[in-house]
């Protein structure tokens, strides 16, 4: 598999009142994502996960290390801003206030947005608005007004626009924070198939373990700092780990670590509620 | 606050004006005002008001909505029909005390002056605001300037932000009725006292209003570049608008009906001095 995102030693700060000492939002960060994978990206706030997604969007440029996007250093001094349009192609970012991310006053014109700006052809725009909003199912709504839809819906008028202009590669900035359990699963159920059906390499922002938990890896983020990374399996097993940097596990994982606190045998790394049932009950049996 | 700016005066429908092309609406319009002051005999007049009522039966608008939409035309109306009646001098003299003299041309000049003032914002109406939605007005609009982009002026830029102008209405009233609400759980009083204090109870909506709207167009900004916007240059466009037959006979018609009225100007026994 080829490599879609890769940063090294990446570092950043945002600009201070003079006097402050600086806040360092990404210290020496490096890792890299293989295209096609599921990254879930956990971290409390002030941890640098947007900034890292800023950055992996081009909206911010690092002080210290490089973006590679798709094997093209994108953080030298010689990259112009067509180079940035050409990449911005290929990566799209979901906000977390959908309010913010639409811009017409019609769903499917808002879809047609991004399609547009690239150019291409009426009938072309025309298809593309059709396939996403039925991705997304939202196909009913097309001619309704965004300011009418739910929080959920309006987010996936916002994922739309975005599959809407074909991109292999889709950050989720916090995308499902604003909204309630319902638009979060929703929103959930589409980023997961746009990335089981349509292979689209996704990068999911967030700080709800239930949706980690259904990433293929998961990095975790402390204070700039990349504190763990690998599987959620893995990850999850390690819940000291996670309360130390003010983050929760899944709660199947919290109830199965205080049983085994309580000398009860179980595995730590379930998250399915009905497994975990499994698990005590078969612990329980052993005894 | 439950006001749909957005959509305007705009009354939902599919009549064959409300599918008419946008430019070819804004065109007409035009036309049709200039129609409207060609006018100056009771002939020319009676075939413009029947023009009028040809137009309204076409758009499907109930005529109370129309009838509504003329109220805060009452007080113009009221003032030109006074104004015309005591001061138009004549020849006929039907009243006259003191100094006040009222000749017949000047009951006439009254009436048809009032009818002049209706019917332009009857036919105005119907045609555009009460059948277009403000999004398609934007877009015709945006089309028929395109030229001037040869000099330099963003006509496309004007069209975008009216359009986002637009699409945030509806998001910044319900902001706006938040804050209200916050500060009225904070004891805020926005119903009583001076106007001056009244003014001064809305500093602490406006504030917060402004700060988020400013927020809101940063985010904006940086969602639309990240979607590829990069300005109107190599845009296109999905609803890539159409004139039909319909839009040219529309313009035709209201030519024709300039001619009409040209002609109906020679027949008449009163015409209208301006």
């Amino acid at each position: 598999m080829s490599e879609c995102f890769r940063v090294e030693n990446l570092s950043y700060s945002y600009p201070t009142e003079e006097g402050a000492a600086p806040h360092r939002a990404l210290d020496h960060i490096s890792f890299s994502v293989e295209e096609g994978s599921f990254v879930a990206i956990l971290g409390h706030n002030g941890s640098g996960k947007s900034t890292l997604a800023k950055m992996l969007s081009l909206i911010l440029f690092p002080d210290e290390g490089s973006v590679w996007l798709r094997g093209r250093n994108m953080s030298t001094d010689d990259i112009t801003e067509e180079d940035v349009l050409r990449a911005r192609r290929e990566v799209g970012m979901a906000f977390q206030n959908p309010d913010n991310q639409i811009v017409a006053t019609v769903v499917e014109e808002d879809v047609a947005f991004g399609p547009e700006n690239l150019g291409l052809p009426p009938e072309e725009i025309r298809r593309r608005v059709d396939e996403a909003l039925a991705m997304v199912g939202m196909t009913e709504y097309a001619r309704h007004a965004p300011h009418k839809l739910s929080g959920g819906q309006k987010q996936r008028v916002a994922i739309a626009g975005i599959i809407a202009m074909r991109r292999s590669c889709i950050i989720f900035d916090e995308s499902t924070a604003m909204l309630d359990p319902v638009g979060r699963r929703e929103v959930m159920d589409i980023i997961e198939k746009l990335n089981r059906e349509e292979h689209i390499t996704v990068l999911h922002i967030t700080h709800y373990m239930t949706e980690a938990v259904r990433a293929d890896r998961v990095i975790v983020m402390d204070r700039g700092h990349i504190l763990m990374d690998g599987t959620p399996r893995e990850v999850f097993s390690q819940p000291e780990k996670l309360w130390a940097a003010h983050l929760d596990v899944p709660q199947t994982t919290e109830l199965l670590y205080a049983m085994r606190q309580h000398g009860l045998d179980v595995q730590l790394d379930i998250f399915d509620p009905d497994e975990c049932a499994s698990e005590i009950a078969a612990a329980i049996s052993r005894r | 606050m439950n006001l749909d700016i957005t959509f305007g005066q705009y009354c939902e429908g599919d009549s064959v004006i409300h599918r008419m092309d946008p430019r070819a609406k804004i065109i007409a319009v035009l036309l049709y005002i200039v129609v409207i002051f060609l006018a100056k005999s009771f002939a020319a007049f009676g075939l413009l008001t029947a023009a009028a009522v040809v137009l309204v039966l076409l758009s499907g608008i109930r005529p109370r909505i129309i009838l509504h939409g003329l109220k805060p035309l009452m007080f113009i109306l009221l003032f030109t029909v006074v104004l015309n009646i005591f001061f138009i001098k004549g020849t006929t003299l039907l009243f006259e005390w003191a100094f006040i003299h009222v000749y017949l041309e000047g009951v006439f000049n009254a009436l048809l002056i009032a009818l002049r003032i209706v019917l332009l914002l009857v036919s105005t109406s119907v045609l555009m605001t009460y059948t277009t939605t403000p999004i398609a007005l934007t877009d015709g609009l945006e089309q028929l300037l395109s030229p001037l982009k040869r000099i330099h002026i963003p006509v496309h830029e004007f069209s975008m932000m009216m359009t986002i102008a637009l699409r945030f209405i509806p998001t910044l009233i319900e902001e706006t009725e938040k804050i209200m609400n916050a500060q009225k759980a904070r004891g805020a009083d926005f119903s009583t006292g001076s106007l001056i204090q009244r003014a001064r109870a809305l500093i602490p909506i406006l504030v917060p209003l402004f700060i988020s709207a400013f927020r809101r167009a940063d985010e904006l900004a940086t969602a639309m570049e990240c979607r590829c916007y990069t300005g109107g240059e190599g845009r296109t466009r999905m609803n890539v608008l159409h004139a039909h037959a319909r839009d040219v006979i529309a313009c035709i018609g209201i030519c024709l009906l300039g001619a009409g009225v040209v002609l109906l100007n020679r027949f008449g026994a009163y015409m209208l001095s301006w």
